[in-house]
């Protein structure tokens, strides 16, 4: 996130694309809730009517996989009416031009084309991000789990850099997190491309700095991202894996593709708190503690660093992660010997100056700080880019981007959309959240969702068993009728292993850049169980 | 009677709610919502509430697995390092330290997460690391 979670109630307006915040984000739902309160607009823009939608100034429910029309078309009606910021652009971006060209192009009948978004809809939205600042966007998987996922989130940031809303407070791009550390994942170079704090790989002075603290030259040569990894398994050229506190059987697209990889695999080591769908196909699984069973910290959406503090020991003989992997290495001949976890992030405050270099345990105390912090007596950073971008001149590009469609779009053979997401008990592929018992009784199994006018014309009733397939192969799971999905598109939650949403999902369609699969479009075919 | 309370983290999503343990003697209680905490100020979803269930569950591993003739059999951690990286000084051995990837975590800590990329870096020599952020 730009800015802050707490910023979110002095936002004037606020957009939400592609976030089920109330499900997801219940505690940032919440700031929307009290933004309300204090007079702000709410403006929500999701292919299903999402509990956000009731209270929202304007929702709308755009065509799958059509984002980049819809933000498009708000910027042409923006400029349009004038209501850019013009002295933010000439002062802080590059590249307006080439951009107010690609979006001259997208008037508000040819976006009704591609979304399905009334012109005056699209109005309305547009007037209200425009003339109600600061405005804030908040998005999360479903603008970027799509073939178009980076195209998507540059037209959020055209989108908020149009009108100015990006340096200052209660504004931002706002993606949303979805797991408890993601954002710590990145900042500590698990990546194939960047080492910890961002640096590249490709930087000669960086893998100088690096080879040197860690006493061991390190590969130059980027590495396999998660989607790669699996043809490259295929094709007999990896050979071995290490998943960590990770069930990519249940998680990753195309179930019956990632089955058939993970079995030809030499060696598969997972380390895990329960013996998930992928532990029970390893060669080795290391039992880990849970959060509340170690020391450490995790860093949340908004960059914010706080410490977890250990509440009772682990289980039988679990061990912390950190204490497994440096036994691992030092079996391996690599010795890794730290006393505490406060020793392990004095040496990443150490590599990474410019973002966690100010840090120390004792100044993280129970709030946090927020990264970028770079001296010990630097206060943290609510929000990014005051003064100046991240780039030689300083200033933020402009994308000139236009629509693509998904991969997929429906046909005579798979006739529905299918997207797919969580609800709010439950959590990822389940595996904390279906073993709890109050979370469990809300939901026990899975289902699909499928609008009143599509169960009708299939003859399909409220719990009736269905079937549902794609190219990759099929599933089953009671249907579930409700007007929050739109006709021809059916909604599948992705935490049940009974009914594995991701057997048909699709594997092969990913964006070019970020290699993110497209889990919030594929094609697939309905009827009832016989 | 040793009762506390212990300042942590939900490990659920990415809004990082504040979080206290309640710990009696020894053992995890429940999970209150940290009323000082700039992120929730006081307040847990369903999910946050409920914490603790999943650190409590039967179902946990409570010791390493080695598999041994298509079954898993339990494993002294000494023998299950022992078995991991002789299979992995093998593997390197005949395929070079790229036939090897390492999946880090979304759910671990970022000291957890610096040493996974390092292992894999410096330990075993490729960059391939990655996690579910694309996912």
């Amino acid at each position: 996130m730009t800015n802050s979670i707490s910023e979110i109630e002095g936002a004037g307006c606020i957009f939400v694309i592609g976030s089920n915040t109330t499900a997801c984000h219940p505690l940032i739902a919440r700031r929307i809730f009290r933004a309300k309160e204090n007079g702000a607009k709410l403006i929500v823009a999701d292919p299903r009517r999402i509990q956000l939608s009731r209270f929202a100034d304007i929702a709308v429910n755009h065509r799958l996989g059509s984002d980049v029309a819809l933000l498009n078309g708000m910027m042409h009606i923006i400029i349009k009416n004038n209501w850019q910021a013009n002295d933010y652009i000439q002062q802080r971006t590059e590249g307006y031009d080439d951009f107010g060209k690609t979006v001259e192009a997208y008037t508000p009948e040819k976006v009704k084309d591609i979304t399905g978004i009334e012109p005056r809809d699209l109005e309305k939205m547009a007037e209200l991000y425009a003339t109600h600042p600061p405005a804030s966007l908040l998005y999360a998987m479903g603008i970027t789990q799509h073939t178009t996922g980076v195209d998507n989130v540059k037209s959020c940031c055209n989108l908020a850099l149009l009108c100015g809303n990006v340096g200052i407070p209660s504004a931002g791009v706002n993606p949303l997190r979805g797991q408890n550390n993601v954002q710590g994942a990145c900042d500590m170079g698990g990546l194939p491309n960047v080492l910890p704090g961002y640096q590249p790989i490709s930087d000669q002075d960086v893998i100088k700095i690096f080879s040197k603290a860690w006493g061991k030259s390190i590969p130059s040569q980027v590495g396999l991202t998660i989607t790669d990894m699996i043809p490259a398994i295929l094709e007999g050229r990896l050979k071995a894996l290490y998943v960590i506190g990770e069930n990519p059987k249940l998680s990753d697209p195309d179930w019956n593709h990632l089955h058939h990889a993970l079995k030809e695999l030499d060696f598969l080591m997972v380390q895990e708190l329960f013996l998930s769908e992928t532990a029970q196909v390893a060669d080795v699984v290391f039992a880990a503690a849970s959060v509340a069973e170690k020391d450490g910290t995790f860093t949340n959406s908004e960059r914010r660093c706080m410490r977890i503090n250990k509440a009772v020991e682990p289980i039988g003989d679990a061990l912390q992660d950190w204490d497994i992997i440096c036994r691992l290495s030092t079996a391996m001949g690599y010795k890794m010997a730290y006393d505490t976890p406060e020793d392990i992030f004095n040496e990443i405050t150490a590599l990474t100056p410019k973002s966690y270099g100010g840090m120390t345990y004792e100044r993280l105390g129970i709030n946090g700080l927020q990264w970028p912090c770079p001296e010990l007596d630097h206060p943290g950073t609510p929000y990014l880019h005051k003064d100046r971008f991240p780039r030689p001149s300083g200033k933020a590009q402009f994308h000139a981007i236009g629509y693509r469609d998904p991969a997929e779009i429906p046909n005579h053979e798979y006739p529905y959309f299918l997207t797919t997401g969580r609800m709010f008990a439950h959590f990822h592929t389940g595996t904390m959240t279906r073993i709890t018992p109050k979370l469990d009784a809300e939901q026990r199994t899975g289902y699909v969702d499928i609008h009143p006018n599509d169960a009708a014309a299939l003859e399909i009733e409220d719990g009736d068993m269905t079937v549902i397939s794609s190219k990759r192969g099929e599933m089953e799971a009671p249907a579930r009728i409700t007007d929050s999905v739109s006709p021809g598109t059916l909604f599948l939650p992705i935490h049940f292993g009974e009914n594995p949403t991701n057997v048909l999902t699709n594997s092969k369609a990913f964006d070019p850049l970020a290699k993110i699969p497209e889990f919030k479009v594929s094609t697939v075919n309905i009827k009832k169980f016989s | 009677m040793d009762y506390k309370f212990i300042p942590s983290v939900c490990s659920y999503c990415g809004t990082g709610c504040g979080v206290l343990f309640q710990v009696m003697d020894g053992k995890l209680m429940g999970t209150m919502p940290l009323k000082t905490h700039p992120v929730n100020e006081g307040k847990l979803c369903i999910k946050g509430w409920n914490l603790h269930e999943h650190v409590n569950s039967g179902n946990r591993l409570k010791h390493p697995l080695v598999r041994m003739n298509g079954h898993f059999r339990p494993a002294t951690w000494e023998k299950a390092i022992e078995f991991a990286s002789n299979r992995l000084k093998e593997i390197i051995g005949k395929y070079g330290p790229d036939s090897v990837g390492v999946l880090v975590s979304a759910k671990i800590t970022n000291e957890e997460n610096y040493l996974a990329q390092k292992f894999a870096r410096a330990c075993i020599g490729t960059n391939n690391v990655d996690h579910c952020a694309r996912l």
